[in-house]
This record gives structure tokens, sequence and C-alpha cells, in this order.
């Protein structure tokens, strides 16, 4: 038994330390949000957070997690409505979809450091992430508008 | 199948918590029966129950082209339904549907007539139930947003359904349908995505995201040369590992190569990672039979001999041998294009239940396939299952990460069946990365000969296109050895040319080759885009001046003049005529957008490029810088002309993701085979253009109330050679061979 606390949620799962923490994730924790796409390291769609960071859940083994805290997907926000997501959801950046979670994962964890990125700062950030559909030039339109909406005073965002 | 409510019910009725469907856990083919049938259809695509609660039938796979957030709001519109009363149901595979095979760029061309007549069914209905109850004239009830009016009066649809549903179903050619500015929920700017609050929270169900009740998981060990086959193997080790149940041998592959399975040796475990553990313990010898003798590098001198002689001349004008010898200039040039995986960042998967007996199996898949109807049929040849029984092999959609034509061959979806009816339990196969990048449906590496003459004023008197393949038919119908058709990208040239030869070369084929987004317009445009522009350059004309005018006057190209047997993407020419003024069009829109002709610094350069394929209309303009040898896209200008847009933001979205497709196969798309087998395999050595490298992407679309084309392949072919033209603005290289793996995109 690994411990480990997924989504603020203290959780004990039956895998071996050398299992990636993604297939703990999505195979044992049934939380598929997290995607499979190279199980490399280099395509980004596993991304979650571990204590914060942003990190590549395929590489990532269950050794590492443990005792860990991990935010993915299914709970970054409680209703769906961080401003990364719904910048997401009004520039309908999506195509396909499938790698916008892990998208999503490093957008946020760059606005959590840089309120304010530069087109260098994201490019930086999210080159990790690869889009066969090639949304990138929303990605990047919505990471604007969601530092945009978090830094808005009134707002009650992030 | 995928249920969707639209957002609003979404947030009011179910909450975030239980918006995941378990797919299938919940839900059996019997009961999908059972719901259709109490609810009044009078069509196959629209459905109403006693509570006015509107049910659309997309019966065409998501796989990011917008189609469940398109076609299905064309319904509603047509019958005035309020789209907060609607919820959209994934078709199962179904003749009844008609095709549902998602690709070639049709979907909304091929059902929007019978779309739109689903819609003016149920609202005609529900303005004569509305009649009846009134005693009015039908034509005296107007129709809007859910309700029946007449005189102040209003009967919303539930008041209406069951006196509907004792009605004649109207005939098809007695309906008045709405002209495009009478649409109110198609054709606006910002229409949000079905599926987009579940993309952004991880609930949205692909298919490697399907869990059924004790499902297993598998991976399969196939044979690296296609056709080759299992000598002999030791699963011991495999057994050893934790969580690996069983281990099962897959019947070979025998020629055709269809969409049988691979073959070679599945590894069942208890979760995704002892399978792959597993798997790495098998130790399999393999045959790998003849297409051993393969090697791409090699064969490129297969191409250069059969394009000495071509095998077939498909479209011929004049005379071009005639005419090099009157010319006052002639210039070749030879083009070569690598081959091409699909990476869709989700590799195939496919899940299978088998219930009833083991002869007469009962099997429910989930899959993201492009073609439900063919993952049946396919299901049903690989069980035996006889063609009356075809209902028992019932094929749900998921979404689909990424499609571009990979998914609509049904091999992973065959080898789920397979291994449910071997283990009788729930499996879900899915391929890794590298599985996806070596056992792929390749795009054809190809060779192509092009040269053409100028006349005194510097006029195109001849041109000549010669394009070898392995043929997407060899996988269907291992004797066929040239591309049979110049359909896409070659013989549909539309330039005003008095002398044209058109020819195929014939070649053997050791891959599994198949349709990638926008087929052989990839390499046939890229070829002719460019000698384009060698051609004025020749004539030390500008680009886009000399495009246009190669193009000529304005008129319909009749293809068949010279003899050639043109399919129009399976359309007449009458409904949809190759215009010249519609592509010259573009051409200008693009070129006036990007402000060609403007003075460009020192190293800098514009390229342009345009066609007609899927029977729409692209130009393509685009800006580079150049510092040695790196490469910076500045900014790409994109003009399209589709017809009457149902959903122009997906319209804008689909060339935006054709700019960046395009740019990675222009810089690294490139399989490779040595000894038969696949020398590429995850995203490190078959790359794609990240964020950092893209161009500022302008879409411009031509507003237009011709009937629609479509969008998802048309915006690619003419992306790499206006890169590729561009940079011979920028440094007068000219770069005749994909991907340019001479230059680094920064």
């Amino acid at each position: 038994m690994i411990k480990l606390t997924i989504n603020d949620q203290p959780t004990e799962l039956d895998v071996s330390e050398d299992m990636p923490l993604l297939w703990a994730l999505r195979d044992v924790a049934k939380l598929t949000g997290s995607k499979y796409g190279c199980g490399k390291g280099i395509c980004g769609a596993c991304t979650v957070h571990i204590d914060g960071q942003p990190m590549r859940s395929c590489i990532t083994p269950m050794a590492y997690a443990k005792g860990k805290s991990i935010t993915t997907i299914e709970g970054l926000s409680e209703n769906g409505d961080h401003p990364v997501q719904q910048a997401w959801q009004e520039l309908n950046v999506a195509q396909c979809g499938y790698c916008q979670t892990g998208q999503i994962m490093s957008a946020t964890a760059l606005l959590k450091n840089n309120a304010n990125p530069s087109d260098d700062d994201i490019n930086s950030a999210m080159a990790g992430n690869i889009c066969r559909c090639g949304t990138y030039p929303r990605i990047r339109a919505a990471i604007k508008q969601a530092a945009q909406a978090a830094n808005q005073p009134t707002g009650d965002a992030s | 199948m995928i249920k969707k409510l639209n957002r609003r019910q979404f947030i009011k009725g179910t909450g975030l918590a239980s918006g995941t469907l378990m797919l299938g856990v919940q839900f059996s083919p019997l009961m999908a029966q059972t719901t259709q049938a109490s609810a009044f259809a009078p069509d196959v695509f629209v459905s109403m129950d006693a509570d006015g609660q509107v049910t659309i039938i997309s019966h065409r796979s998501e796989m990011g082209q917008g189609i469940r957030s398109t076609l299905p709001k064309l319904v509603a519109d047509e019958m005035d339904a309020d789209w907060d009363r609607v919820t959209v149901e994934q078709a199962l595979g179904d003749a009844k549907y008609g095709s549902q095979n998602t690709d070639g760029s049709r979907s909304v061309r091929k059902n929007f007539k019978k779309l739109k007549e689903a819609g003016a069914i149920m609202r005609t209905m529900m303005q004569q139930a509305a009649a009846q109850v009134w005693s009015v004239d039908a034509n005296a009830v107007s129709i809007e947003n859910h309700q029946a009016k007449h005189n102040g009066q209003a009967l919303d649809f539930k008041e209406l359904v069951k006196i509907a549903s004792k009605l004649e179903v109207p005939a098809r050619d007695s309906l008045k349908l709405k002209s495009a500015d009478q649409m109110k929920l198609v054709g606006k700017d910002h229409m949000p995505l079905l599926d987009g609050q579940d993309i952004v929270t991880g609930q949205a169900e692909f298919g490697f995201d399907v869990q059924l009740e004790g499902m297993k998981y598998a991976v399969i060990a196939r044979p690296p040369v296609v056709f080759g086959k299992v000598k002999s193997y030791d699963a011991t080790d495999t057994l050893k590992v934790p969580g690996v149940l069983k281990v099962i041998e897959l019947p070979t592959l025998t020629p055709p190569a269809m969409f049988k399975m691979l073959g070679g040796i599945a590894v069942i475990a208890e979760n995704t990672w002892a399978a792959i553990e597993g798997r790495k313990k098998l130790n399999i010898e393999w045959d790998h039979g003849s297409n051993a003798s393969y090697t791409t590098k090699d064969h490129e001198a297969v191409f250069i001999k059969a394009l000495e002689n071509p095998k077939e001349v498909v479209r011929t004008r004049g005379d071009v041998d005639d005419a090099k010898k009157s010319a006052a200039k002639h210039i070749e040039a030879d083009y070569h294009v690598a081959g091409l995986a699909h990476a869709t960042m989700e590799p195939p998967a496919a899940t299978a239940r088998i219930s009833g007996s083991k002869d007469q199996p009962i099997v429910e898949v989930w899959a993201c396939t492009q073609t439900p109807q063919a993952s049946q049929q396919n299901v049903m040849g690989t069980l035996s299952i006889a063609k009356e029984n075809a209902a028992n092999v019932q094929i749900n959609v998921t979404l689909l990460g990424g499609g571009f034509g990979r998914k609509s061959k049904p091999d992973f979806v065959a080898e789920a069946a397979f291994l449910a009816h071997e283990t009788q339990m729930p499996i879900k196969v899915q391929w890794t990365r590298e599985d996806d990048i070596q056992h792929g449906y390749y795009h054809s590496p190809s060779y192509q000969k092009l040269s053409g003459s100028l006349g005194e004023n510097n006029q195109v008197t001849s041109w000549y296109h010669a394009m070898v393949n392995h043929p997407i038919a060899s996988t269907f119908n291992p004797m066929a050895k040239t591309a049979g058709s110049t359909d896409l990208g070659q013989g549909d040239m539309m330039f005003d040319v008095p002398n044209i030869k058109i020819a195929l070369g014939e070649t053997d084929t050791f891959m599994r080759i198949g349709w990638v987004r926008s087929v052989t317009n990839i390499n046939n445009v890229f070829a002719a885009g460019s000698f384009v522009d060698e051609l004025a350059h020749a004539a030390g004309a500008d680009s886009k001046d000399f495009l246009l005018q190669l193009i000529g006057d304005d008129r319909v190209v009749d293809f068949t003049e010279d003899g050639f047997k043109y399919s129009n993407y399976g359309e007449s020419a009458e409904e949809y005529p190759a215009e010249t003024s519609r592509l010259k069009h573009v051409i200008k829109v693009a070129a006036d957008q990007a402000n060609w002709g403007q003075e460009l610094p020192e190293g800098t350069g514009m390229g342009i490029a345009a066609w007609r394929s899927f029977l729409s209309y692209i130009a393509v303009v685009v800006k580079v810088s150049v510092d040695g040898k790196k490469v910076k896209l500045e900014d790409i200008h994109m003009a399209v002309d589709a017809g009457q847009l149902l959903n122009p933001d997906r319209v804008r979205s689909q060339m935006e993701g054709s700019a960046i497709f395009g740019a990675s196969l222009a810089f690294y798309g490139e399989i490779t085979a040595k000894d038969g087998i696949i020398e590429q395999g995850n995203f490190d050595d078959y790359q794609m253009t990240r964020i950092n490298q893209i161009p500022d992407i302008h879409v411009h679309m031509v507003e237009s109330d011709a009937i629609p084309t479509g969008v998802g392949e048309p915006g690619l072919p003419p992306v790499a050679p206006a890169i590729c033209n561009a940079i011979f603005d920028a440094t007068g290289q000219r770069h005749r061979r994909l991907p340019m793996k001479d230059l680094t995109l920064v």
C-alpha cells in the first residue's frame, strides 16, 4: 500500500513502487482525466501537480509520489471554474480535447508563479505540451485571458 | 454511448460530480432500443419525449473538428427547438443513419440536407398538431423556440407531441427548409463546444478512458514487420510480473491487411503498467517474412526508376513533348515527401465485453473510432458472426483524441473483440505511442517529377506531373501497384495550360498504407504548389500574379474535357463545380490580408500556394525569416471558401490546426523503415511543432451562400508549399524534399 494525497483526499493505493503515477491514477484510482500520450515525459498529456509543481506523471514512479500531495485535473477546482478552465471554454480552445487537461495543468502552474506571463514565459512553460490538433494559438490567448481575469481586483478567482 | 445534456442543464440537473459517464456500466444495448421506442421519433435523427425534451442523434465521430457542436444544432435550429431542451446522443454504429464514416471532410456536406429535413419534419409536425388543436390551417401557425403560435395563443411542444405522434410523417419534398439567414443557432460567430466543460474538467470520455466492471488491460507485441509472424515465444518471465494474468497469441495476418489484426502476442493484466512490463519480458522469436526486404532509403531508386516511364497516363491535353521543343524556357524539378504517421495524441484504444455464449456471442464495444459501421463489420469478421446477427455487435463511439484518418481503420477494435472473446473478460486494448508510430497505416513516401515550359511571353505552355507512391489500395488489394487516381492534388489542377500530362508510376508495397489528413494532396500539392513558384521565378514574375494568371479566366473547369475521369470527391460537377473565380478570390484575399508585395527585410520572405481540395478553396500566404539554418514562421494568412459555414469558429480552428499540422510535416514528418521495421517510435524521433514555434495565424473566411463543403482536410495541402516558397523568397534556396531536415524550425 502506498499512501499519498490525491485532490486533497488521503488515499492508499495497492500498487508497486515502480508503477508510474499516471497508471495508478488512471487504472487504480479511476481518475482518467490525466492522459497517456508518450510514456516518456515528452508530450505533457499526463501533467499533474505534485506538491504544487507540474510534473509528468507517466515517468514519475509511485515511490516518488509516496506521501506527496497530487492535484489532477479532477481536483483543480471545485466546480470546473478555475480562471484557466473558464478561459479555455470561453475561447473554445479545445479541438479533440485529449491533450487539454495536461495543457491546463501546465498553464495553471505557470500562472501560479507568474501572474502576467509574456509570450516567452508561455513558450517556455508550455513547450513541453504537444497538441497534434494545433490549438496553440488559443492556448496562448487563453492563458493571457485567464491571467487578466485572475488579476481583476473584483474577481474571486485563484 | 455518449449522452450529452447541454451545459446549462448539466450544471442545473446533474452536478459536476456525477458528470462522468461510466460508459457501459449502467448501459446495456437493449436499453438503447427502449429509450428510442418510447419517444416520438418521426426521423432517425430526432425524437421527443412527453415532456417535450428533444433528443438529437450525433451520428458522426467527434475528433476535434467540432461535429458534435455543429450538426445537432443544425437539426435543433431547423425545428426551432429551445437548445436548453435538447439532449445530444452519440449514435451506435448503425446503417440506418447512412454512412457514419467520419472522414473525407464530408460530415457537413453529406448530412446538411438530410439533417435539415429531420428538423423540418419535427417542426412541420408540431405545426400540424397545433393547427389541429386550434382548427386552423397549418400555414397560420408559426413555430418559435419550442412553441407553436397563432393569434396570440401559444402551445409548448410538450403539449403537441402526443397529437403529432398520430400524424403522418410529411414527405421530404413537401418540407420548407430555412434559408441561411433564417437560422438562429448555426452560422454564428461563437458557438460553445458541446463537450467543452467535460474537456476542461477531465470528465470527457475518450477511447482510452473507458472503464467497465471487471475490465482487464491488454497491450500487444505485434510483428515488427507487416505479415511477419511469431515463430516461437516464451512467456515465463512475463507471467511472473505481478498483475499479469494471461498471454494470448493472436492469429497471423495474411494479405490483404485491410482492417484485420496484425497478430502477435497479447499480455492481459490487471492494469496497464503490468501489461507493459509483462510485454517487455516476452521472449519472442519472429519470422519477419518477405517485407523485411524493404528499406525506405534504398527504395527511392525504385521510385525514381518508376517515373522514367510512368505506368499510367491519367490526364492528357495536347502534347507536352511538342511544347517543350518550341519552348522559350523549360524547367524540370523532382520532389520527395517522406512517409507520415497520424500520431493522434490519443493512440488507438478499444474496449470490448462479451456476453451470450461463446458460439453466439453478443459483443459490446466502446472505441474511439471514425467508423463504427466498419468497426462492426470488422468485429463480425473477426469472430465469425453471421450477417443476420449484426445486431449482436454494438459499437459505442467515444470521443476521439484525434483521428486524422488513423481511427477509420478499426484493426484495434478487432483486437479488443478477439481478446474479450478469448478470455471471456471485458478487455481494453491500449496502443502505446511506440505501437502507434510503428504499426500504423502510413501516408506513403512519394517521388514526383514535374516539368513545365514557358512561351515567349512567359506564359505556361505545358505542365507535366508524374507521381509514384505506395498506393492505399495495396492495403486492400496486394496486386495494386499505382495510386490508381490522380484526383487529389495532381490531375485536378485548375491551371489554364494548353499541354498537360498527368501520370502515375508503379511500385510494390511493404507496409500498411492508409489515408492521412488530406491524403495524396499532401505530397501532390507540395510538388505542384512549389513548381508553380519555380515557374514564376523562371518567368521573372511575381509569384502571386503568376499564380492568378496560370489559373486564368473565370470559368468552370471541365476535367472531362481531357478525357480525365475525375471523381470530384464523389459529388456531381453541377452541384460542386470547380470554379476558378473562387480559387482566385481566396488567393487575392490571403495576399491582400498578408500585405503581399510589402518591402521585406533581408532574410525575410513570403510564399503563396492555393488549391481546391475536398471541394473547398484555400489559399495560404506564409511569411518566414531565415537566419542561417534557422527558420522562423512569422505569420500565416489562410483564406477559405467552404460555402455556407455552419460553425465559423470551428472552420477557423481547423485552419489553425492545418497550419500547424503542415509545419510539422514540412520540418519533421518522416517515417522510414529499415529491413521492414519502422525506425521511429515516439515524439522524440517523430516530432511535432510546439507552441514556441508557431506563427501568428490569421484565418479569413469568405462569406458564401454556396452549399457547404468541408474543412477538416483542405487547409493542409497548401501550407507546406507556401512555407517552402517563402523560404525560397528569403534565401534563394529551393527545398524539394520534405521534411527539410537541414533546417531548424525556431
